[in-house]
């Protein structure tokens, strides 16, 4: 697919232009307050039928396991958007006349728009499996999932989890968390195969398991049976093995939540087409977050981004677009995180789960098995290519500026004290991790030094 | 819960009952013998004239006893007011010396039963419930479950502990008389340390201590496998037990007045008073020690340690008020109101009570030079209303009794002198900052939600901002709890501490920044 040309102003910019902004999610909001920065005049309305407020999806989680409440989770107090005069309107959007710009709410009166920025965010995937509308069956994506899982989970002897994914070992965690013992079905060899290579994934299997979680690897769904009143009493895997459970948690993966827009003018394919500044085909309607699809993707990218981070950078730079000049998007490289029960998992630059010649990796794994680190690279020039911490906390901007300047990963590993952003007082791998790449390429490489400013320093100097 | 903890927690109860139920027993029979040894010669002569009543009295409680006492005592100097003299009112407050006294029977009789099978015991069996805490599970964070505890999240036993916290500081501040039966129970210990009977601050001093200690293990067993939090508890309970606790006793056995040596002004608020220069200058070198050590803290070790470590050197390291917090006050650590008008209503408090503080401290000076030209005694009124308003009622009865209402830091917020002078040296010229990784911040919440400070952490984080906040006392607790590794407590240089990027890293988009 070609790009359509970005012309220098590509949407209404008269002062007072009526912004509407469809979904109340970290892309949604990061945009509506960047354009509040930038434009004090535009008469800014965020909608969402799922919470009043924003809150952070990614802690739904903590609201399960009791960490948090849900009033925790909101990142702004709730004063924050009448005084940035940020107009949120709590309802469903029904459907959109793009011709009228008009949108028509579930509950409250119709509103019209100048702009309008559809962030609508994902839903989770479901592949027909039979019995998949029981009761105790479900996903989790919304704040409603939450609420549902919370009573689904009420009276629970045994769950299943389906998809070896990040939803999927969240939602293993939460139900532990009130000791519900969970079998977590995954289709492939290993825990989140498709992304992690097999060391890693190895390790947070490891971990699993002495959480008590019963992994089945190469385990796919076949059917879910019916305890007789709507409700389910078990699942099926495809080797025919039965499996009694009370809740079934699905999350095999995300889709755009885009039934809204389906069927209109607006073009779709998997998620909203949308051009490098996030424009669909409509003039002034715009798609960012885990709805858009890209049409050119970003070299190296997914044309369709589901993470946190990026739906933050969609919001950052649609915003800039609109109320200063257009920009288009181009995220620098690559990082994400998780945390899979204990182990908190950093990413940045890109690390395939498989890889072959040129490409070559540098694996080292602490004796203990709950900490690791991978730094993947071009095993001609030794250009790094991304790095992979288990267990272990690296610093954005060290890698952020390695990738961006192609340090080689000898330039990286000599350093690596720097990347280092564990708590004071952790036990350091630096060297040892400098000592196991030396034995595995025959390079005797030292590590820098560096120079210490505490106050003891002035005392033996 | 395994069987072991539910015994743990069953013995602990069961003693704490006990030591309440001490309250109401032994008997309190004051002689005439008692009384004149107990109170000043002026005193002896009006005060066996007006308690006549009750000498030779045998009273079934303290609680008696002291009504009685305070009843006789108060028409006594209520008469003399009505007529005027001023000079015969009697403002020594006899009641808990005398109840000490008159004190026979059981509780006077099992001191050290008593206290082995309430404190000891009672120790124990906290420890019994905490040891096997997390055993055999991996090092994590252990928050399940927490905003559903009713303990934990304002319920009832968690309104049930504030009120008695509560009450336990007011009969302690005021009405001590009260809880002599409590003082008795210490009594081996005190004179095994110093020689001399337990006061009701001796009692406090153990209990105190000890409650670091146990919830220090609890500590250790809850962030496993963390060594900043290990390292930081071991310190604290380090502080109490020695400089706190044992140093003070040693140094009354050496005839040097009570010192507690980490304590520094204005937290010490008494330090320059008349009576406390005077006891420390009239100890000899040693006690001119004490006078300048306590000097050097404020003007070099503060702004110096601060500079270098920041603001947790003393607040979560050392500060006995830091180290019941960060011990005992750790499960109600997420009560601290993280609203904005929280953080404005700390700032119109704490640092007027410092000003306040400082110009008492200064007329108190100015006045002792002078020779008491100055003010005359009219400084000592000042001191009484600020022992009783923030020595007491705010440090103490607010400060810990409010634990499971408000979080564990209300003092050091919002009335710890000390903390608002370090918190500006912190603020303004320090190394010290929580670094903010780039863009990795989730905005989950799970930093602001259990910063005791009550500072909203994530309100920086995910503007990929480093916190530099006057309040922060470096606990380290945000960087535990952060599911991505997003924060880390550091000392590194001046420059670039204070960011303020306005796209976060990751983002190319925009070149043109401002």
């Amino acid at each position: 697919m070609r790009e359509p040309h970005a012309t220098g102003d590509f949407c209404i910019r008269t002062p007072g232009r009526r912004i509407v902004i469809i979904g109340n999610g970290i892309s949604g909001i990061t945009c509506a307050r960047h354009i509040r920065k930038r434009d004090s005049e535009a008469h800014i309305t965020i909608i969402s039928g799922e919470t009043e407020h924003f809150f952070s999806r990614t802690a739904l989680m903590y609201i399960f396991m009791g960490h948090m409440t849900y009033a925790h989770t909101k990142p702004y107090e709730d004063w924050f958007w009448e005084k940035n005069r940020l107009h949120l309107v709590h309802d469903w959007v029904t459907s959109i006349n793009f011709e009228q710009k008009e949108l028509q709410l579930q509950q409250q009166e119709p509103l019209t728009y100048d702009i309008l920025i559809l962030a609508l965010g994902s839903k989770p995937n479901k592949f027909d499996w039979p019995g998949q509308g029981l009761q105790g069956v479900q996903g989790l994506y919304s704040y409603q999932d939450l609420q549902m899982m919370n009573d689904n989970t009420a009276n629970c002897q045994h769950a299943v989890v389906v998809g070896g994914g990040l939803i999927g070992v969240e939602m293993t965690e939460m139900l532990l968390s009130r000791n519900i013992p969970v079998a977590f079905l995954v289709r492939e060899e290993g825990f989140w195969r498709s992304i992690l290579p097999k060391e890693e994934s190895d390790l947070v299997m490891r971990h699993l398991r002495e959480h008590h979680v019963d992994l089945r690897l190469n385990t796919e769904l076949k059917e879910i049976r019916d305890d007789g009143t709507g409700r389910v009493s078990a699942v099926v895997t495809t080797a025919g093995e039965e499996i009694s459970c009370q809740f079934v948690g699905l999350a095999v993966g995300v889709q755009p939540n885009i039934d809204l827009v389906r069927n209109t003018e607006l073009v779709v394919n998997r998620g909203i087409l949308v051009d490098q500044h996030f424009a669909t085909n409509i003039p002034n309607v715009f798609a960012i977050g885990d709805c858009a699809e890209y049409r050119v993707p970003v070299p190296q990218r997914q044309s369709i981004e589901q993470v946190w981070y990026t739906g933050r950078m969609h919001g950052e730079t649609l915003a800039h677009s609109l109320t200063h000049q257009p920009v288009k998007y181009n995220p620098g490289p690559w990082f994400n995180s998780a945390k899979f029960f204990d182990i908190e998992y950093q990413t940045y630059g890109m690390v395939p789960n498989r890889w072959k010649q040129p490409v070559d990796s540098f694996y080292w794994e602490h004796a203990d098995g709950i900490i690791a680190f991978r730094a993947v690279f071009n095993g001609e020039d030794k250009r790094l290519h991304g790095v992979n911490g288990l267990g272990l906390r690296l610093r954005h901007e060290f890698f952020d500026q390695a990738l961006r300047e192609n340090w080689t990963v000898e330039q990286v590993l000599v350093k690596l004290d720097q990347a280092n952003f564990d708590p004071e007082f952790s036990d350091r791998h630096h060297r040892e991790m400098l000592q196991a790449y030396n034995e595995q390429f025959g390079t005797n490489l030292e590590p820098e030094k560096k120079e210490k400013k505490g106050l003891l320093s002035y005392f033996w100097r | 819960m395994k069987a072991i903890q539910k015994l743990g927690l069953g013995i602990f109860l069961l003693a704490l009952l006990l030591f309440n139920a001490l309250l109401f027993m032994g008997q309190f029979r004051l002689t005439e013998a008692q009384l004149q040894e107990s109170v000043k010669q002026e005193h002896v002569e009006v005060l066996r004239q007006e308690l006549q009543p009750m000498l030779g009295e045998t009273y079934s409680s303290s609680f008696s006893f002291a009504t009685d006492f305070n009843r006789l005592l108060d028409n006594y100097n209520e008469e003399q007011q009505r007529s005027q003299q001023w000079d015969r009112v009697i403002w020594d407050d006899y009641a808990f010396a005398l109840a000490r006294v008159a004190s026979q029977g059981f509780v006077e009789n099992n001191k050290l039963l008593l206290l082995f099978l309430t404190i000891i015991v009672g120790a124990a069996g906290a420890l019994l419930y905490i040891l096997p805490q997390y055993r055999g599970e991996p090092a994590g964070v252990k928050n399940n479950g927490v905003m559903f505890s009713s303990n934990k999240s304002r319920g009832v036993v968690g309104i049930t502990i504030g009120v008695y916290l509560t009450a336990i500081y007011v009969l302690l501040y005021w009405y001590p008389e009260y809880i002599v039966n409590w003082a008795l129970l210490v009594d081996p210990l005190s004179y095994t340390l110093s020689g001399g009977p337990a006061s009701q601050w001796f009692l406090y001093g153990t209990i105190y201590t000890l409650a670091i200690l146990v919830m220090g293990v609890r500590m250790f067993r809850k962030y496993k496998g963390n060594n900043y939090q290990l390292l930081r508890t071991a310190s604290v309970m380090f502080f109490q037990l020695s400089f706190a606790f044992l140093i003070p006793e040693i140094l009354v056995v050496l005839n040097l007045p009570w010192y507690d040596l980490k304590n520094i002004w204005p937290l010490d608020y008494d330090f320059f008073f008349e009576y406390s220069v005077a006891s420390m200058l009239g100890s000899g070198s040693a006690g001119l020690f004490l006078f300048i050590w306590g000097i050097l803290l404020i003007i070099v070790a503060v702004p110096l340690f601060t500079y270098f470590y920041g603001k947790r050197w003393y607040c979560s390291w050392v500060c006995g008020c830091g180290g019941l917090a960060e011990t005992a006050g750790d499960p109600y650590r997420h009560l601290s109101d993280k609203s904005l008008k929280a953080w404005k209503v700390e700032r119109w408090m704490v640092y007027p009570i410092l000003v306040i503080i400082t110009v008492i401290t200064l007329l108190t000076i100015a006045n002792y030079f002078t020779e008491f030209a100055l003010l005359k005694q009219s400084t000592d009124m000042l001191h009484q209303w600020y022992g009783f308003l923030i020595g007491a009622a705010f440090a103490g009865v607010v400060g810990v009794g409010f634990y499971p209402l408000m979080g564990n830091r209300v003092w050091c917020r919002f009335g710890c002198p000390l903390a608002a002078y370090i918190g500006i040296v912190q603020r303004y010229k320090s190394r010290f900052r929580i670094t903010t990784n780039g863009g990795q911040c989730i905005s989950c919440g799970n930093c602001s939600t259990y910063c005791e400070m009550g500072i909203d952490v994530r309100w920086y984080a995910q503007r990929g901002q480093n916190i530099v906040r006057a309040s922060c006392v470096g606990c380290g607790i945000c960087a535990s709890v952060c599911p991505r590794g997003v924060l880390k407590l550091e000392n590194g240089p001046e420059q670039g501490r204070i960011t303020d990027i306005p796209f976060l890293t990751g983002n190319e988009s925009i070149k043109v920044l401002n």
